[in-house]
């Protein structure tokens, strides 16, 4: 394939994905979703009928540095088109945090197998630490403060890492669990911390403009919504690149060895909790910006909004988009959290169907909506 | 503090402790089998108190006596859980056994919170708590501080028969030696003409009886029930039995009755009673970090 042909191709894709993308957020009359719902797996039945998914894999596969740049401009678009619904660019920007925590896990349990049931209290230890560190540190710039959260959150993950290293599988899943469920109830009762009440956060505001207005109308005006989604996209596109570089990079190499067979990577030199704790304080430290940036977003955190079950959400996206594939979890996240906004009537059964939805992928499809390919040793290019 | 407190919180600890064994046993017996952790046990264990529920209230309708009524719950309640934990596995978990065990514990959870979800929705005023019949006698007996009730001596006494039943089921019968020659090495007891499939789920329909059988005794405690009380007991059943040991009966008891203890430790030395789950998941943690397969774990780490 030629340069431009290949270019052409992925920027094809791109504004195919833009569109449906458009559709789901703008349209709100269900039975318009619904239409969508149905078009959409028969569009992506005829693509792959005609190859053209093989066709764009192997685009992507040859210019990658082109694939996500033209993927992140054209979620630029998608923002800019849906600047005057509010409502919409909160979900969007929901879905642009939680794929940011679920590349987090797809860290930790994709590539180095640790497992993590409180992804959802280290996101929390973010926006708790923006909620107080922007109460009272006031001259300290907010994008230092997202990054001191994303630090803390990673810190205090660093307690669980003893038992984390000496125990294996459930009983490793159990000290996640238990610490989910330490941290939301520590919240409940802790005064300080606002207690069942919770905090009242100050939005954010970065290089002098304060994200609070709504956005400058030279730029084309909107809601103060569109300020939040340009940062969650800066943040995931940071999250991406990293994700995919130690995926690529020999750390990703240890690391997977480390989880395929840690007792044979040990004998070939691996240090096996050098990985473990690398990918378990990183994946920790994704959540805690993405909390950071939701906490300051929503303007108010409390302790029931990070439950247990939540953590299984984030894990259910992994799961849904395909373990280890950090491309995944950005189209999981987005079916996972707005298709229940979508539909009112079926708020009330969500969760209902949510878990017979999961259950039947794990049990039909259990690697995943696009399960992870193999590594590529001779890739060549990379970006 | 004297020592008629301290024993009121003994008897109290004591009552909860056999709750989480009763939910621990389960875990630590599916563990046996098919080292799959089935997450939906709190769930089942309250589906089972609303089963009871449920028949209460038909059988009140019917003008039951009370003995009568509570040993048809306790009977169909406790068929049905088990009944429905064997369709779970064969169902369930059975089919996902080659894939990654990650894969197993989310499909039990998810089936726990359709469970979970189920009873919200489709019971009648689902979501608010429900009175549970106080079937037991009242009797109670006043010793200085001391107030024992006849119900918490009931239930102790329940839980801890129904412990050595299982017990001795799997230690005496010819089902429990096939339960313990799967849990030892599945492919010798396949070669040895044991009906895996029957073992497995027969071990499944014992240990979701077992939670059906302590979300009835937490009703009759408590004297209520609701539709997300399992959650909170399933994590604490699963701790109690990843402390103990998995895979070890006595383990279990040890766990539960070790977790009850932290959080009556927790409710008396901190000024916000509160705190009490804070303190215990904290203790269990640095518990797992010093002792990472339990505490009277029968297998030993992988050594290298």
């Amino acid at each position: 394939m030629s340069d431009l042909k290949t270019k052409l191709v992925l920027l094809l894709g791109v504004a195919l994905s833009v569109i449906v993308l458009y559709g789901f957020l703008y349209l709100e009359r269900e039975w318009e979703i619904g239409v969508l719902l149905v078009m959409v797996p028969l569009g992506v039945y005829f693509l792959k009928r005609a190859n053209a998914l093989t066709y764009y894999q192997h685009a992507a596969r040859e210019m990658p540095r082109f694939t996500w740049i033209s993927f992140a401009l054209g979620v630029v678009v998608l923002i800019m088109l849906l600047r005057h619904e509010d409502f919409a660019l909160l979900m969007l920007t929901t879905v642009l945090l939680y794929a940011t925590v679920s590349l987090g896990l797809t860290i930790q349990f994709g590539f180095a197998g640790v497992v993590n049931f409180a992804a959802i209290a280290f996101f929390g230890i973010g926006a708790y630490s923006m909620a107080i560190l922007n109460q009272h540190f006031l001259h300290i710039p907010d994008l230092l403060i997202i990054f001191f959260s994303g630090a803390i959150s990673a810190l205090l993950g660093a307690l669980l890492i003893l038992p984390i290293l000496r125990t294996r599988g459930h009983y490793a899943a159990l000290i996640t669990i238990a610490f989910g469920i330490l941290f939301r109830t520590f919240l409940e009762v802790n005064d300080v911390l606002g207690g069942p009440q919770g905090l009242r956060v100050s939005g954010l505001e970065m290089f002098g403009w304060d994200f609070g207005n709504s956005f400058p109308n030279e730029l084309g005006g909107g809601s103060f919504y569109v300020a939040y989604a340009i940062v969650a996209l800066v943040l995931l596109a940071t999250g991406y690149l990293i994700t995919r570089l130690i995926e690529a990079s020999w750390l990703g190499l240890n690391m997977d060895s480390v989880r395929l067979d840690e007792v044979a990577s040990a004998s070939f030199g691996i240090n096996g909790p050098r990985w473990k704790i690398t990918a378990f304080m990183l994946g920790n430290c994704f959540a805690g910006f993405a909390g950071a940036v939701y906490a300051a977003m929503y303007g108010f955190i409390a302790p029931a909004s990070f439950n247990l079950s939540d953590s299984l959400l984030l894990v259910s996206i992994v799961l849904l988009g395909g373990i280890g594939n950090p491309v995944a979890v950005i189209p999981a996240a987005f079916l996972i959290v707005v298709l229940p906004e979508k539909f009112q009537v079926i708020q009330e059964y969500r969760l209902l169907l949510f878990g017979i939805v999961v259950i039947l992928i794990l049990r039909f499809r259990p690697s995943g909506l696009m399960p992870r390919g193999l590594r590529q040793y001779f890739a060549g290019r990379f970006g | 503090m004297d020592l008629g407190f301290i024993a009121q919180y003994f008897v109290n600890g004591l009552v909860q402790g056999i709750t989480y064994a009763l939910v621990a046993v389960g875990f630590t017996l599916f563990f046996g089998v098919l080292d799959v952790i089935k997450f939906s046990h709190g769930d089942v264990l309250m589906l089972g108190a609303f089963t009871a529920l449920a028949l209460f209230l038909g059988l009140d309708q019917l003008a039951s006596p009370a003995w009568l009524s509570l040993i048809i719950m306790l009977c169909i309640g406790t068929l049905a859980m088990g009944l429905l934990g064997a369709l779970l596995c064969k169902f369930l978990v059975l089919p996902l056994k080659e894939s990654p065990p990650l894969n197993t514990l989310l499909i039990t959870l998810m089936f726990g919170s359709v469970i979970r979800e189920s009873v919200r929705l489709f019971f009648p005023n689902g979501s608010n708590p429900k009175p549970f019949p106080a079937l037991l006698p009242e009797a109670s007996i006043n010793w200085g501080n001391l107030n024992l009730r006849l119900d918490s001596v009931i239930l102790i006494f329940t839980g801890a028969l129904a412990i050595v039943v299982t017990h001795l089921i799997i230690q005496k019968t010819r089902i429990g030696l096939a339960i313990r020659a799967v849990a030892q090495d599945e492919e010798t007891a396949r070669l040895m003409g044991i009906d895996f499939k029957k073992t497995v789920l027969a071990t499944f329909a014992l240990g979701s009886g077992l939670a059906a059988l302590s979300g009835i005794s937490t009703g009759l405690y408590y004297q209520e029930i609701n539709f997300s009380m399992g959650l909170m007991l399933g994590v604490i059943g699963f701790s109690a039995a990843v402390v103990g040991g998995l895979g070890s009966i006595y383990g279990a008891i040890v766990g539960g009755l070790l977790f009850a203890f932290l959080q009556t430790l927790g409710a008396i030395w901190f000024s916000v009673p509160a705190y009490k789950d804070v303190f215990a998941f904290a203790v269990i943690i640095i518990l797992m970090a010093w002792r990472p397969t339990g505490l009277l774990a029968d297998r030993s780490a992988e050594r290298v």
